[in-house]
């Protein structure tokens, strides 16, 4: 059949990919930036349950329009899902999550199963975080770990792939297959250390990074110029976090609520200018998607709209990032497509379909 | 008692800052970050060319007194030297005694100061004004060390990517840790050559 897309396995979208060579993983994402094409990535918004359709409903909506989907570890110290068990639910379904480690909860024995467990799941990506600390959630009694920080987690995993080795030393017989990724903070001081700072994560690691969202084009403009001076931009793939917002009153409660955000006070004019501000925060969003892909040595976006998920696709393609490509979908397969269409006949059309009541009607 | 003047005493500051943020990290208590002030530790940062100075020749100083350390037992001098150390270090950098110190590589601010404890660098959570995330109060750690680094003359120290903590060395003296390293990369430097002659 012709259907089969690109970056799928045949034998199952399920199963890793091939192996390519200078690849690390076996995962979509990984392809997709190294062909050279515009990333989109997202950020599923983790259920509060434990049904496995919530994670699927969730997912779908991002069918055909993303290359990888972000499944968050505790984001903003909330309770959630785990990422490893949405992970486990995406990935047999033949998408490409992107797993986050953060170091708040785990201590580095708990991290390194995890790793292990994800890759045999068929995780390919792996985002490496320090964490929101726990005063930021709706548990602040909780101990913080933070065993590991965030580089040394990707150290930590870079040494499982590479070297076939636990921390400790004793050997993997099986290592790790993975497209490491960090996150970069350009919009928070000390400024002029965070491009360097992304050299120690590119030394520690770090394959792809994913920002914090970019409402501030011109500091961005500022940290890729002094990452590409520094050769940050032939090491490392730069997605650009993004996101809708929806209304003046959100964007206000964000900058002075979400740590590490920083929002103009011209986005927030802007914002209250508007009409509609729902339709005039996809509006910015879009607008700085198409500022910022037009940077030299941003390889993709990263679209964060929490809440707003239903926006994500109108948002890649009012903006054309993709150019016209389309992302893997989950689709129908045919063979699934022939026992549900069977399936169909018998349930609705009243035809006979048992043997002995074949032959009489034979006669 | 009157409602209107009512006593402040020293759990009233305690219990008002302890609401500010629920984040007890498990070995500060709300009634040590009350009565703590950053200017000695801000002061040790704003020098932190003239400490590295001092350290290095402190730390050659100590690595002299090695076969004395040696002579009287490095684990019987290990508590006389961690109290000095911790009492010295804690003064003038709120030293937490996590025994590993890298001091030199964050230019003179510990990164045991850091609620997330993060010995890499800053965390995507800074304030704008340079404050921590999770203490709003206190100047972020890493923005500290990155000023501090820059004016050291080994500010490229800061760009090493450091271990995860040996949690195991908490509560050990670094001083001595250290020059018994230093020592046994010494002797193992001069014991090839022996070997190779005999």
């Amino acid at each position: 059949m012709t259907g089969r897309q690109r970056d799928e396995n045949p034998a199952g979208i399920h199963l890793p990919l091939d192996p390519l060579p200078g690849h690390t993983s076996r995962g979509r994402l990984e392809r997709v930036l190294r062909r050279g094409e515009f990333a989109v990535t997202t950020e599923l918004n983790p259920p509060d349950s434990a049904d496995p359709e919530d994670v699927y409903n969730r997912a779908k909506i991002f069918d055909g329009w993303v290359d990888a989907i972000n499944a968050v570890d505790a984001s903003g110290a909330n309770c959630h899902m785990s990422s490893v068990g949405i992970c486990a639910l995406l990935t047999r379904m033949g998408y490409a999550p992107i797993m986050q480690i953060a170091c708040r909860d785990k201590n580095r024995i708990a991290i390194q199963g995890d790793v292990l467990g994800g890759a045999a799941m068929g995780v390919a990506n792996m985002l490496c975080l320090t964490g929101d600390g726990v005063q930021a959630g709706d548990q602040p009694g909780a101990k913080p770990v933070f065993d590991l920080d965030s580089m040394s987690l990707l150290e930590t995993c870079r040494i499982m792939r590479d070297n076939g080795k636990f921390l400790s030393g004793r050997k993997l017989t099986t290592p790790p297959q993975l497209f490491l990724g960090a996150a970069v903070n350009p919009f928070a001081p000390p400024f002029d250390f965070r491009p360097i700072h992304l050299g120690k994560k590119i030394a520690a690691g770090a394959q792809f990074v994913q920002t914090q969202y970019c409402f501030d084009v011109p500091m961005f403009k500022t940290f890729m110029q002094k990452a590409r001076d520094l050769g940050h931009t032939e090491k490392v793939f730069i997605l650009c976090g993004v996101g809708p917002l929806a209304s003046a009153k959100t964007a206000k409660w964000i900058r002075s609520n979400v740590p590490g955000i920083h929002i103009p006070d011209a986005v927030i004019k802007r914002l209250e200018g508007a009409q509609d501000q729902k339709k005039e925060g996809k509006q910015l969003c879009t607008d700085i998607i198409n500022e910022v892909k037009e940077i030299p040595g941003v390889s993709g976006i990263h679209v964060m709209a929490y809440r707003q998920e239903e926006y994500v696709a109108e948002i890649v393609d009012e903006s054309g990032v993709l150019k016209g490509r389309q992302p893997w979908k989950r689709e129908i397969r045919r063979d699934d497509q022939m026992v549900a269409d069977r399936l169909d006949r018998i349930l609705h059309e009243d035809i006979t379909e048992t043997q002995v009541d074949m032959v009489k009607t034979a006669h | 008692m009157s409602d209107e003047n009512p006593t402040v005493t020293q759990a009233t500051l305690v219990k008002k800052a302890a609401a500010k943020s629920d984040y007890k990290p498990a070995d500060v208590s709300p009634q040590r970050r009350v009565q703590r002030s950053f200017a000695v530790r801000l002061w040790s940062i704003r020098h932190s060319r003239l400490l590295e100075w001092f350290y290095a020749r402190f730390a050659d100083m100590f690595l002299l007194l090695h076969p004395l350390w040696k002579g009287i037992g490095y684990g019987r001098v290990e508590a006389p030297v961690k109290f000095i150390e911790k009492r010295v270090k804690g003064f003038m950098f709120d030293c937490r005694m996590c025994g590993q110190c890298i001091l030199s590589s964050t230019g003179m601010s510990c990164p045991m100061n850091c609620p997330k404890q993060l010995r890499n660098g800053p965390c995507g959570g800074v304030r704008a004004n340079g404050n921590c995330e999770v203490e709003p109060d206190m100047p972020c750690v890493w923005v500290k060390a990155w000023e501090g680094s820059q004016n050291m003359v080994n500010s490229d120290r800061i760009l090493t990517v450091q271990k995860p903590v040996d949690q195991s060395l908490r509560e050990t003296s670094a001083w001595l840790r250290v020059t018994a390293q230093a020592a046994a990369t010494r002797e193992a430097a001069a014991a090839p050559k022996t070997g190779a002659a005999a």
